[in-house]
């Protein structure tokens, strides 16, 4: 049984702020993951949780006990590093048991822990080989192990699977997920991958230079993204950006060409002529001719097999990415933008604009 | 260049250092500080008295002909050293690096002299140079050379030259061949391929390329052979005959330890320093300028 | 069905310049064959004086007194050995080899042991903390690098007999254990180690020693044993520091008592138990040497970069 709250953590490098005030509850058992491109100051976020930095001001709440100033060995967490920092000249079983050696666990406990993590991850034979003789994927599970043994309140995974190939990528993720529900360790996951992120977490905090943009279960950061970062960040290929200002009492906008959309789930607030940003998933996008539909001519064709992304370009230079199902060809394309898809966002702060 | 990740403590890292800054103030700081000081004092010779006299015993050191005659010897005992243990280990290492198994056997084969003391190397060099008893020595005299190391001061020369040069091959065969090892094959090729043949390719490739080496070989030679030699000279000729062979680290020892004129072996000391710190920062430029390569 | 072969002409082999091409071999040839005819040349000369020492150790004073030294060992190995071993070697029979093998394996033991550990321990401290004067510690030590101990050896040994360490293991060693290259070493390979490797033994629960203990010196074993090698012998052929610092007869080493059996290189000496006094001598450095090549030559390219 374990939660974690950060409350207000901000850090600071030599004066350069890199988070500005970070607000988090992770309940016990659930998984949150932390996404973000690079420089956004997840890493930070994560080792400040760890107790490997130091923030600059607010607080880390585990349990409800406040370990802000405290070491990492005194934290009650654990800890799966990027390129899994296995210690060469141990085996195995001495890496693993390692940091229940230095907590002097009685002997045969350490081997029962060990034996029965290394049961789990599959790693039951290797127990007595060097990190050098072991694949990717098996430092991977020696590392988790690591983390296992030590039946922490909280694991901490700092981008585990970046070093390794895209289907073992895809396996191990499947892996943690399955021991994380397993176990039911409170856990925080770090990752500049928006498939991890979308496929392991219970909820995903998406960070936008140092702050969080939002925080929200993954279904509805894709649904409901909280600003045009998030809608950008999340979902391949990238969501569609196309300007446009509100019209008159708010329930509809118009796109630069003239073209007016009626939004199909009532009205926005705001004055008559603000600049809007509306978005569009390529998947939504129709191929198809009416009044309403704009013309692309096709730029580039990516044939993915089962579907088809159209690279094509609108009137006044408009990009507009298409996913269409099967198989295309062709120089033109007209599309039409169906309004029970659009998203609506404020051309001038990026926030989500709802009805 | 500094690690991210450290610990936290301040008594801890001082207490680890302590032993080894303790060794150097007493053994290093202390000492280089009394010869500085004792170069500016004269005492006489029952350390009775002594009495600041400035830059006066530099200036007595310097205008000595017994010194000037030590630093010409130095000049010529370490240029010889230097010369021909560079010349005949480079030799020796391009011939070994022509054969990729071969390098390795004739390594083995011809480093273990490095493992000799100097003093020991003397030894067995007097076994053979000695006239009366040395194979070589005989020799030598059989042929008409009037061959005596202990009256001729040339012969002197000589001998403690080849002892030193014969100690120091190794050491630099080792940094030659793994030099002439780490250029890459492929600017070879290129040489090759444009026409080069082998002793022009030596000059206008290797040799150049080696240069960081040789470079950093000539200040390790000359500092050996300024002060690791002294046991040489000191087993072989004890700086004879008449001062043939006293250079200027045997002329600290025989001022201080055995005419046990401190102010004098003081400010040679000194001298010395300030010509080996002069090597040294020569060193380090050297070693930044290995870094375009 | 077989294919049909076209009629066309057999193409005609290429021309061979059969001259240049055995000119160009007859070259190789000639190269490799010099070039190993002048390393075996090479490592003749090197290997001739120890030759000439082995055989001396071999044969009766008289035969090498009378200058009679032949180039072939002789039949008096045994007794010659037995007396330098436990007589000692020379006229003068000062100090037997055995104790002077004794005291040598004894300085080189502890410098070489003494230069690792204080050259580790600061190394760590330097690396993996900061503290105030962190900085000029280390530039402290690193200036020791550029004065060797013989150039300070006078007012070094003043120091000596000021403390009353004349004639003692302390006096003997600890001098000569401070070391700038031994702890740059150390330095240069400690920040090799990865961060994660600290974070991965904080979180772990490791502190600052067990971190060193359990996970630095494991890492830094091939170090350890490719600077001792280097150090041993360093400390074996000490020289003008036991001659200052030792003159009591039962703390002799090997290397400086061999020289004072010399004398002034007289023909009338007992040139035998000297040359077999010099083969004990050069003995064990050498062996460490050969026996442990690979870390030697690690050591040494990698002390000296």
């Amino acid at each position: 049984m374990a939660t974690l709250s950060l409350r207000d953590v901000r850090k600071s490098f030599n004066a350069t702020p890199v988070l500005h005030g970070i607000d988090l509850e992770v309940a016990d058992g659930e998984l949150v993951v932390i996404v973000g491109a690079s420089g956004c100051g997840k890493s930070t976020l994560l080792r400040i949780v760890a107790g490997l930095e130091t923030p600059t001001s607010g607080q880390v709440v585990i349990n409800n006990r406040d370990v802000t100033g405290l070491e990492p060995a005194d934290r009650d967490i654990a800890m799966v590093f990027q390129n899994y920092a296995l210690y060469p000249h141990m085996t195995v079983f001495g890496n693993m048991a390692y940091g229940l050696k230095i907590r002097g666990l009685p002997r045969a406990e350490i081997e029962k822990r060990v034996k029965d993590a290394a049961e789990i991850l599959g790693i039951g034979a290797l127990l007595e080989r060097r990190p050098k003789q072991l694949s990717g994927g098996q430092r991977q599970r020696v590392a988790m192990g690591r983390a296992i043994v030590r039946e922490p309140a909280l694991f901490l995974f700092d981008e585990p699977l970046s070093n390794l190939d895209a289907k073992l990528r895809v396996q191990m993720r499947a892996e943690i997920r399955r021991l994380q529900r397993r176990l039911g360790v409170t856990s925080l996951f770090v990752t500049h991958d928006q498939v991890e992120a979308m496929t392991l977490g219970d909820r995903l905090v998406v960070m936008n230079a140092g702050r969080p943009a939002q925080v929200a279960p993954p279904m509805e950061i894709f649904s409901r993204p909280a600003d045009t970062y998030v809608a950008g960040f999340i979902g391949s290929p990238a969501m569609n950006f196309i300007p446009a200002t509100l019209e008159e009492g708010g329930a509809a906008a118009r796109l630069a060409k003239g073209t007016v959309i009626r939004f199909a789930d009532g009205p926005r607030p705001g004055p008559a002529g603000m600049p809007l940003t509306l978005g569009l998933r390529p998947e939504h996008v129709v191929p198809g001719d009416g009044p309403d539909s704009v013309p692309l001519s096709v730029e580039l064709i990516e044939p993915l097999g089962s579907e088809t992304v159209v690279h094509g370009r609108g009137p006044g230079g408009l990009a507009i990415t298409a996913r269409l199902p099967g198989a295309f060809s062709g120089a033109a394309l007209p599309v039409r933008l169906p309004a029970g898809h659009l998203h609506v966002f404020d051309a001038g702060t990026g926030r989500r604009l709802d009805p | 260049m500094q690690k991210k990740v450290i610990f936290r403590g301040r008594l801890l890292p001082i207490a680890l250092l302590a032993p080894q800054l303790a060794v150097t103030f007493v053994f290093f700081f202390w000492p280089a500080g009394q010869a500085i000081y004792q170069s500016l004092l004269r005492e006489d010779a029952f350390g009775l008295s002594r009495e600041f006299v400035g830059l006066e015993n530099f200036q007595e050191v310097l205008s000595d002909p017994t010194w000037l005659n030590a630093a010409l010897n130095t000049v010529v005992f370490s240029g010889c050293v230097a010369a021909l243990a560079l010349g005949l280990a480079l030799f020796l290492a391009v011939q070994a690096d022509k054969s990729l198994r071969g390098a390795t056997v004739y390594r083995s084969l011809l480093i273990w002299p490095y493992a000799v003391a100097p003093a020991v190397a003397a030894v067995l060099w007097l076994f053979l140079f000695q006239p009366e008893v040395g194979m070589i020595g005989r020799g030598l005299r059989a042929v008409g050379i009037p061959w005596d190391y202990r009256l001729n001061g040339t012969h002197a020369m000589v001998l403690v030259v080849i002892a030193a040069v014969w100690k120091q091959l190794a050491y630099n065969f080792i940094f030659f061949l793994a030099g002439l090892q780490s250029i890459p094959a492929s600017v070879l090729e290129a040489a090759a391929i444009d026409g080069a043949r082998p002793a022009r390719r030596f000059w206008t490739i290797i040799f150049p390329l080696l240069s960081p080496t040789t470079f950093f070989l000539l200040v390790v030679n000359l500092t050996y052979a300024f002060f690791e030699t002294f046991g040489i000279i000191h087993a072989l000729t004890n700086g004879g005959p008449a001062k043939a062979t006293e250079t200027l680290i045997y002329k600290v020892y025989v001022d201080g330890v055995e005419n046990l004129n401190l102010g004098q072996s003081a400010a040679q000391s000194v001298i010395l320093m300030i010509i080996v710190i002069a090597l040294t920062a020569i060193q380090f430029r050297a070693v930044e300028k290995k870094v375009h390569y | 069905m077989a294919p049909v072969m076209a009629p066309v002409a057999t193409p005609a082999a290429p021309a061979r310049d059969d001259a240049l091409l055995r000119a160009t071999r007859r070259r190789r040839m000639l190269s490799h064959l010099m070039a190993h005819g002048a390393l075996i040349l090479g490592v003749l000369i090197v290997a001739f004086p120890i030759w000439m020492t082995l055989v001396g150790s071999t044969h009766d004073a008289g035969t090498i007194g009378r200058g009679d030294v032949p180039l072939l060992p002789g039949s008096h190995a045994a007794e010659n050995y037995a007396i330098a071993w436990n007589e000692g070697g020379g006229r003068t029979r000062t100090t037997p080899a055995s104790t002077m093998l004794i005291n040598s394996l004894l300085m080189a033991l502890m410098i070489a042991a003494g230069k690792i550990a204080i050259s580790i321990l600061s190394a760590y401290a330097v690396v993996f903390f900061r503290f105030p004067l962190r900085m000029a510690a280390f530039w402290a030590i690193f200036i020791t690098l550029m004065l060797p101990v013989e150039v300070r050896i006078i007012p070094t040994f003043q120091v000596i007999v000021d403390l009353g360490l004349v004639n003692t293991w302390p006096g003997l060693v600890v001098p000569l254990i401070a070391s700038a290259t031994a702890t740059l070493l150390f330095r240069q390979f400690f920040l090799t180690i990865p961060d994660e490797f600290v974070e991965a033994a904080k979180i772990d629960g490791a502190g600052p020693l067990r971190f060193l203990k359990d996970v630095v010196l494991p890492l830094s074993l091939t170090n350890i044993a490719a600077l001792f090698v280097i150090l041993f012998i360093y400390g074996w052929n000490q020289y003008l520091w036991p001659l200052l610092i030792i003159n009591d007869r039962s703390m002799e080493t090997i290397v400086v008592g061999l020289s004072k059996m010399i004398g002034r290189g007289d023909s009338q000496n007992d040139w035998n138990t000297i040359m077999a006094t010099a083969v004990l001598a050069l003995l064990p450095p050498v062996l460490v040497v050969a026996l442990m090549q690979r870390w030697f030559v690690r050591g040494l390219t990698e002390t000296e970069k």
